[in-house]
């Protein structure tokens, strides 16, 4: 990072901590919001753009941060002795053991952290050791988040069903009804964000960082040399879940509610999208673009409610094809340009001997 | 336990595997020679749906109903045509990014056919011969009794099954075909035009789950969304299956039928989609790369 | 050139020339100009209308959007509200609980509006229930639900559970079917109403044939009607959503059992539904409503011919609609009564208007628990798509948010 970039971003981080001071109460709650759909953005920027493994399923580890924190948040609005309301109408006579903990917000905010980590870590402990990657990593992931909704929606008497879990009444003994509460919101969005960033920029810098991006380019190449990928992409692999936890958190808190609607099939692969948009290989990229997408939804939902699948797909189609790198890589010299349509034609004519790449040997890639 | 309940879903999981046979097929395929996977199938099957709707509106009875099969085939056939050459060749080299071009495509196709048709289902009147029901006679299966349309669509299955394999096995083009999947550079080497070998199967692919469409629409409304209801398990059927393997495949798909059949005796639809879908990542476990996989020495990517 | 794994070619810099200064000026117009709506100082009372206008949703609540748009027309075209003309502004739900509570949010602080009608799903007012307790801002929902809810700052005019589910019941036991199967989508109206059913069916004698759930927009129904035929019930009730139930009716009809052979009661399709199922496929079957389009009486119409006249002849009108016209109609009676646009105020002269003898419903009156004294109406579909009203509670039932049955104890008196 040269000197001038880091002077703009320190610039950028300005405009952040001011936002406050200067946008309308609604907009900051929305600004606050997206900064937590950052944290998923940044994470899948972590594991696709550094690593090579495209997850369609950050929304369940999104889901699992958002539910952990909501059980708790149910459970404190409670008196002793009584059910949250959807237990109570679902015919449950007394609380499940698993969410009797809950009750305890350090246990509570531990969870936020540890089990989408966790859960990751499982995951990624099954599947890559069996070099499951690629396309079938893909896959497997979108199914685990259509799993997971599923079964969210058929568990109604532990889980709130399609409804989801909603009506906090404080957090931590503020009331979230409080203009103060929105504020500190804000702040904690921010702050989470920033310092997940650090964490990935630290990590990226040290060897653990070129491992990774090694892997995502040539993950035989790295074996070849004695290493074993599928330690340093579990672990990339569970940073991402927990970051996608902890942003589930914080939106759970901005919108008030979590439901499967935010953690299913279209959830996921939408994160990917912002991920892409901002640029996949940038991190700083990937949380831009989650800002910047969802703002463009908010504005074209609201004006255009037809408009936004084309808005959508189109953006997919474009962003892949076109801008591979997303805004992150954009340049707009007539050089740069020229080169970008060079590679394009090249890939059209590389296209005849498409399975190169499918199948990468060793030797190959040059 | 009741002899009927479990005669029934032994014959519903033949009826599920084989719908999710055809959606898959095609899929498995393209997947084998291209290593891309075509996240617009499900939309794809929507058109073949949408074609049967149209053709049953202009003709009716067994013309009807074939020139319906041949309607979805071709249009979906076209559709993929166009597909592949527009954007999964030019994105080959990347197969990830083909999943988000092509989810990205399913999601227009989505919209445009909700702009057509509107956003709730069409419905396709089958004709009365398909409305029937076979009832079983016997000691055991007293009782039990299959839909004709159901058995139509078994039926309708089975016989792609069986010429796309006797393509594969024994006509120039078939074997043309299994050169590519087998070493793709060895195969131009010998002068193989891979490229025609690609858009060929794409286009059969995509054709067959036209077919899947419109066998769909027999049972079930046509939405905008209807391909998304069949695509994710389509896809556990390609993992399940291994690499481009037709009998994998068939395998898989009646394999997700049984599995699907069986746990509903037990449990809800909801809990046995989610229990079929840790079946399968706890399969890849014990098989990474399917049921059929091909020995070899090179290294996946 | 060296490639990586997303087939993009290696650099030292993974970042363009321009990218970092793109980004950064992307963020910065983002952050620092928030589109903002003039907010112009004018004399008109803003209203908010919050549906599904894209998504799963869009289907049914565009409709709820309309008929809510037609009463606010005649509103206006009779003088307003206090005088004072009446400004809808509509923002899109998108199927989404979260956006719900996003937009809902906007309606309030941005817009400024002094009400809202909308919403469709139980999830959707869940989510919206928060942001309308913390504004104090009352909501106007429509449509029938589970119960089980009681929030000062919502008007309940859909259908409580005794007000649709149990009078079908009441129905079933008067034609004789005491052998009941219980299916549904899998979300939480159908699981908590068949809850509610379960203990009064048992609790009447009848029985519980079986109870099958299928997630929402399910199209295989192949071993939900193998076990249906197993289980041999004389009526089905079925609280499917929306595409489920073409494919329910399909498959159950190929497998030899139309609805002339096995009764089905539904709960939720209407006029629309009926007619995009194709009513060939389900004639014969039932539905339980507080409305039928059918419904002969002057009031509903001039209703029906206001909103065709309006939106297309072609369109069906149904229960939802209905509630949505007859909630804006009622927060205009209630705030010239109030003299007064203040939520609270509003509410509480709401629950003090007098009956409504002529809406296009019946006879309807808020009750103190903010939801709607309503007629129960069940009705036999028609060939032609219509539905033939074949039996009614006589008179308006009271609405009860908490069944004494199943949830004895609770009470719902907000003030």
């Amino acid at each position: 990072m040269g000197r001038g970039e880091k002077r703009l971003w320190l610039a950028l981080l300005g405009l952040l901590l001011a936002a406050p001071l200067y946008l309308s109460a609604y907009h900051l709650s929305l600004l606050g919001r997206f900064l937590a759909l950052g944290l998923a953005a940044l994470g899948i920027a972590l594991i696709w753009g550094q690593g090579g493994m495209l997850s369609l399923g950050q929304g369940v580890f999104f889901g699992l941060g958002g539910y952990a924190l909501a059980m708790h948040l149910k459970l404190v609005a409670l008196k002793p002795g009584e059910l949250p309301d959807f237990m109570e109408w679902t015919g449950l006579a007394s609380l499940p053991w698993w969410w009797a903990p809950f009750r305890s917000g350090v246990f509570a905010l531990g969870a936020v952290l540890a089990v989408p980590t966790l859960a990751a870590g499982v995951l990624g402990r099954l599947v890559f050791p069996k070099r499951v990657g690629g396309v079938y990593f893909a896959l497997l992931t979108q199914a685990l988040a259509l799993a997971f909704s599923t079964f969210l929606i058929s568990q109604q008497a532990y889980t709130g069903g399609f409804n989801g879990l909603t009506n906090f009444v404080s957090v931590f003994g503020l009331s979230v009804q409080s203009g103060g509460f929105q504020l500190g919101l804000y702040w904690a969005s921010l702050l989470f964000l920033v310092g997940c960033l650090a964490l990935a920029r630290w990590l990226l810098a040290r060897p653990f960082g070129r491992i990774l991006q090694a892997i995502g380019v040539s993950e035989n190449r790295l074996r070849f040399l004695g290493y074993d990928p599928a330690r340093y992409k579990l672990v990339a692999f569970a940073l991402a879940g927990g970051m996608a936890g902890i942003g589930g958190a914080l939106f759970t808190l901005h919108a008030g509610v979590i439901s499967p609607a935010m953690v299913g099939v279209v959830p996921s692969i939408e994160m990917v999208v912002w991920a892409a948009v901002g640029g996949r290989e940038s991190l700083i990229g990937a949380v831009i673009g989650a800002l910047l997408v969802n703002f463009c939804k908010d504005w074209i939902s609201s004006l255009f409610p037809d408009l936004w699948l084309y808005a959508m797909g189109s953006l997919f189609i474009v962003v892949v094809t076109v801008l591979p790198r997303g805004l992150a890589g954009l340049s707009l010299k007539p050089a740069a340009l020229a080169s970008l349509l060079a590679r394009l034609r090249r890939d059209s004519a590389k296209a005849t001997a498409p399975a190169a790449e499918g199948r990468c040997e060793p030797t190959r890639a040059a | 336990m009741d002899y009927q309940l479990i005669a029934g879903q032994l014959f519903n999981a033949a009826s599920v595997a084989s719908i999710l046979f055809l959606v898959a097929v095609g899929l498995s395929l393209s997947f084998g020679i291209m290593g891309v996977i075509n996240m617009a199938h499900g939309e794809i099957l929507m058109l073949g749906g949408y074609m049967a709707y149209l053709t049953f509106h202009a003709v009716g009875g067994v013309p009807g109903v074939l020139l319906a099969l041949a309607a979805a085939f071709c249009a979906a056939a076209l559709l993929g045509l166009l597909l592949e050459l527009s954007l999964i060749r030019r994105l080959a080299a990347r197969p990830l990014d083909t999943l988000l071009a092509t989810w990205g495509l399913g999601l227009i196709l989505q919209q445009v056919a909700r702009s057509l048709f509107g956003p709730i289902g069409v419905e396709v009147v089958a004709p009365g011969w398909l409305g029937g029901t076979l009832d079983l006679t016997g000691r055991l299966l007293a009782g039990v009794s299959l839909a004709h349309v159901r058995l139509f669509i078994l039926a309708l299955a089975a016989l792609v099954l069986g010429g796309i394999g006797v393509f594969l096995a024994w006509t120039p083009t078939g074997l043309l075909v299994r050169a590519v999947n087998q070493d793709r550079e060895t195969a131009q080497t010998l002068g193989v035009d891979a490229r025609r070998i690609d858009r060929l199967v794409f286009a059969l692919g995509t054709g067959v789950a036209g077919l899947g469409g419109a066998a769909v629409a027999l049972i079930a409304p046509v939405t905008p969304t209807v391909g998304q209801s069949y695509i994710v398990y389509a896809f556990m059927v390609v993992i399940l299956g291994g690499l481009g393997s037709l009998l994998g495949t068939t395998v898989a798909a009646l394999l997700v039928g049984l599995f699907s059949a069986g746990a509903q005796i037990f449990t809800s639809v909801s809990t046995a989609d989610v229990l079929l879908l840790v079946f399968v990542i706890g399969f890849i476990q014990f098989r990474p790369r399917g049921i059929v996989w091909r020995r070899s020495r090179a290294l996946e990517d | 050139m060296q490639l990586n794994g997303n087939g993009l070619p290696l650099g030292r810099r993974q970042l363009g020339r321009r990218g970092p200064w793109l980004l950064a000026a992307a963020l910065a117009a983002i952050i620092a100009s928030p589109p903002q709506r003039a907010s112009a100082a004018d004399q008109t009372v803003k209203v908010g209308v919050l549906h599904s206008l894209s998504g799963t949703m869009a289907i049914s609540e565009v409709m709820v959007k309309n008929a809510t748009l037609l009463a606010i027309d005649e509103i206006n075209a009779s003088g307003g509200v206090l005088g004072r003309k009446v400004a809808p502004v509509i923002e899109d739900g998108a199927s989404d609980p979260a956006i719900f509570a996003q937009k809902a949010q906007k309606l309030v602080q941005d817009d400024k509006v002094v009400t809202i009608f909308g919403g469709w799903t139980s999830a959707s007012r869940k989510a919206m229930l928060p942001v309308v307790e913390r504004f104090h801002t009352l909501l106007w929902y429509p449509v029938q639900f589970e119960g089980n809810e009681c929030s000062p700052d919502i008007m309940y005019s859909g259908a409580q559970p005794n007000q649709q589910i149990l009078p079908a019941l009441r129905w079933a036991f008067e034609r004789g079917y005491k052998r009941i199967f219980l299916l549904g989508s899998d979300y939480v109206f159908p699981r908590t109403a068949n809850l509610i059913l379960k203990k009064y069916i048992q609790h009447d004698g009848g029985i519980v044939a079986g109870e099958e759930y299928v997630p929402l927009g399910g199209t295989d129904f192949s071993s939900v009607v193998n076990k249906i035929r197993a289980a041999k019930p004389q009526v089905v009730f079925n609280t499917l959503n929306g595409d489920s139930n073409v494919s329910f009716f399909k498959q159950v009809s190929a497998a030899g059992l139309p609805p002339s052979k096995l009764p089905v009661m539904s709960f939720s399709i209407a006029e629309p539904e009926a007619k995009a199922i194709g009513a060939n496929l389900i004639a014969g079957s039932y539905a339980a409503w507080n409305y039928f389009q059918s419904l002969d009486t002057p009031a509903n119409r001039r209703f029906v011919k206001a909103y065709q006249e309006r939106f297309g002849a072609q369109d069906a009108v149904d229960d939802p609609m209905v509630h949505g016209y007859v909630d804006v109609i009622e927060w205009k009676e209630a705030v010239e009564k109030a003299q007064s646009l203040d939520p609270k105020k509003v509410r509480r002269a709401a629950v003090r208007l007098a009956w409504w003898k002529a809406s296009p419903m019946g006879e309807v009156r808020f009750a103190r628990n903010q939801s709607l004294y309503q007629t129960a109406y069940v009705g036999e579909l028609e060939p032609d798509g219509s539905f033939k009203i074949i039996w009614s509670s006589k008179e308006p039932i009271r609405p009860e948010p908490y069944d004494g049955l199943v949830f004895p104890g609770r009470t719902c008196n907000p003030s």
